[in-house]
């Protein structure tokens, strides 16, 4: 589904990503593990191709077809979703605003208004509230609610469990199981080792914009050099 | 605010609009003339809302698209004799192309950038004006007989305004609050956000900037009926800046508060001028008030205001 390939992305002149390569199949999670600075949000945001940075060469393909040279909105058309760090929603517009700006209210394919306040009970108690009145994990799964209303077939989620209380993580976790269940494409890009270890089917590490390691989450587990060499993790 | 306590004051707004929409019919035609203006200039500084208020992109060619709308209905009527209707749809139209073109040029800029293109692509418009002598009139403009040729009174004149005024103003809800209106907002707050969930946010604005001179050719249609004349006062950046001021005044992003600016800025001009010929330095005093102490706007303070009631009400 997702193929990236030899990757080299610029902020300015400071060569980021050097020649990452990976890959997301339909139902598959997949995450992307690294500490602060490696590249991690600079892989997500130059599949999106929100500038900066700048990819200078590599291919990122989706079903077979080019990205590269598309604007973000067209990308998204082609039915991937962005759920960005820090959650990102907008301020003055309410729960329900959110989505219905995405999707009629009346709508009835796909995801819909009314199934994503059912898969998060919590916004539905919320639903009159703007965005800047939710608490962390109110906005977190707003955050991904609204990326699920444009019916994606891949997800690109950048630290979805960064600040958020451990009970909002575990369900935050159920929602991403069940949505690979479903056949959705999920790019992870994590900082929570266990999170990612948790739910991923496949795990690349990334280190100063090169990819320096890739196996199933087990094999990981099972490599305590790695962990320690390029997470910290005793 | 429980949804009841919101009906209730909405209705009493709504009945209190109507009351104040009605009471200069039983004024002197001095008022009435007032008021129809303050009902086109409301108008205008909606139009002016729709783009500062809903999209973040604050315009200061709104005068230019609204006079060439002026200036296209006189033109048309007056020098081609053309009916009426025709001529203000003409007018209209002639706006709204405007817009598309300055839409189309200004809406990849943001902020100081978008002000000081907007600012030059209006000065341009005021340019043509006064220098197309053989169109325009140049600096002695253009004068009809659109009043006379429809026999209404000043009276009537409003109430037909105000008529017009009250649908273009609902259209002009409905439009924000659309969800075309609600990609607006999210375009206001986060314009790489809306593009990742896969808007052509420049389409976006260009539809906004298109529909907003729309709204604003209404007005100066409206305009060349009720003044009868036009000339490149009309469309110069003092006209611009009034429709902006009104807009800032009753609230950016209330849409009703553009009334209310109107209001202010026309009573207050029409009041002081009278008195003295500084008038412009007391609207200046007017505007530094209530930017110190309510730089939110009339309405926008009043809403913020009943808010902080409503939350101190339910606190235990």
């Amino acid at each position: 589904m997702l193929e990236v390939t030899d990757l080299h992305s610029y902020y300015g002149d400071a060569h980021v990503l050097q020649g990452v390569s990976l890959k997301v199949a339909p139902g598959e999670i997949v995450a992307l593990l690294g500490r602060n600075g490696m590249g991690k949000t600079t892989t997500i945001r130059s599949i999106m191709n929100l500038r900066d940075p700048v990819v200078r060469s590599g291919d990122i393909t989706f079903h077979g077809q080019r990205l590269n040279d598309l604007r973000p909105h067209d990308i998204a058309k082609r039915k991937i979703a962005l759920v960005p760090q820090g959650r990102r929603l907008f301020p003055s517009l309410t729960v329900v605003e959110h989505l219905t700006m995405l999707k009629s209210a009346s709508a009835r394919d796909g995801w819909t208004v009314e199934r994503v306040l059912a898969t998060f009970p919590r916004l539905a108690e919320r639903r009159q509230h703007r965005g800047n009145q939710l608490s962390g994990g109110e906005r977190q799964m707003l955050a991904v609610g609204r990326a699920l209303m444009i019916d994606p077939e891949l997800v690109l989620m950048d630290e979805p469990s960064e600040g958020l209380a451990p009970v909002m993580v575990q369900h935050l976790e159920g929602v991403i199981a069940s949505l690979r269940k479903e056949g959705l494409g999920i790019l992870l890009v994590e900082q929570n080792l266990y999170s990612a270890l948790a739910l991923a089917d496949r795990i690349y590490l990334i280190e100063t914009g090169r990819i320096v390691h890739h196996g199933t989450a087990a094999e990981l587990q099972a490599d305590p050099a790695s962990l320690q060499k390029y997470l910290g993790v005793h | 605010m429980t949804s009841k306590t919101s009906t209730t004051l909405r209705i009493l707004a709504g009945l209190a609009a109507l009351v104040l929409v009605a009471a200069p019919l039983a004024m002197p035609t001095y008022y009435v003339s007032v008021a129809t203006q303050i009902l086109i200039f409301a108008v205008l500084a909606m139009s002016v809302d729709v783009l500062a208020g809903f999209t973040g992109r604050t315009p200061l060619c709104h005068g230019a698209i609204f006079g060439t709308s002026t200036y296209v209905v006189l033109y048309t009527a007056t020098v081609m004799h053309m009916p009426l209707p025709l001529a203000m749809l003409l007018g209209v139209l002639a706006a709204t192309v405007l817009a598309l073109v300055f839409g189309l040029l200004a809406v990849r800029t943001s902020g100081v950038y978008f002000l000081l293109l907007t600012l030059a692509l209006g000065l341009i418009v005021w340019g043509i004006c006064l220098r197309w002598t053989e169109v325009t009139g140049g600096e002695n403009g253009l004068r009809g007989q659109l009043r006379a040729g429809l026999m209404l009174s000043t009276r009537e004149l409003y109430v037909a305004v105000a008529v017009v005024v009250a649908l273009v103003t609902f259209a002009m809800w409905r439009f924000v609050h659309s969800p075309f209106g609600l990609t607006l907002r999210g375009i206001r707050d986060g314009e790489s956000r809306m593009a990742s969930l896969g808007y052509n946010v420049p389409l976006h604005l260009t539809i906004a900037f298109t529909a907003s001179g729309f709204f604003a050719g209404i007005a100066g249609a409206l305009y060349a009926v009720f003044n009868d004349f036009v000339s490149p006062s009309t469309v110069q950046l003092s006209q611009s800046v009034a429709g902006l001021l009104m807009a800032i005044v009753g609230g950016v992003g209330t849409l009703f508060g553009a009334f209310v600016g109107s209001f202010i800025i026309i009573a207050l001009e029409q009041a002081v001028s009278s008195v003295t010929e500084r008038w412009l330095m007391v609207l200046g005093l007017t505007f530094i008030v209530i930017m110190i102490f309510a730089p939110e706007g009339v309405i926008g303070k009043a809403r913020l205001l009943m808010a902080g009631r409503g939350q101190s009400k339910t606190k235990p």
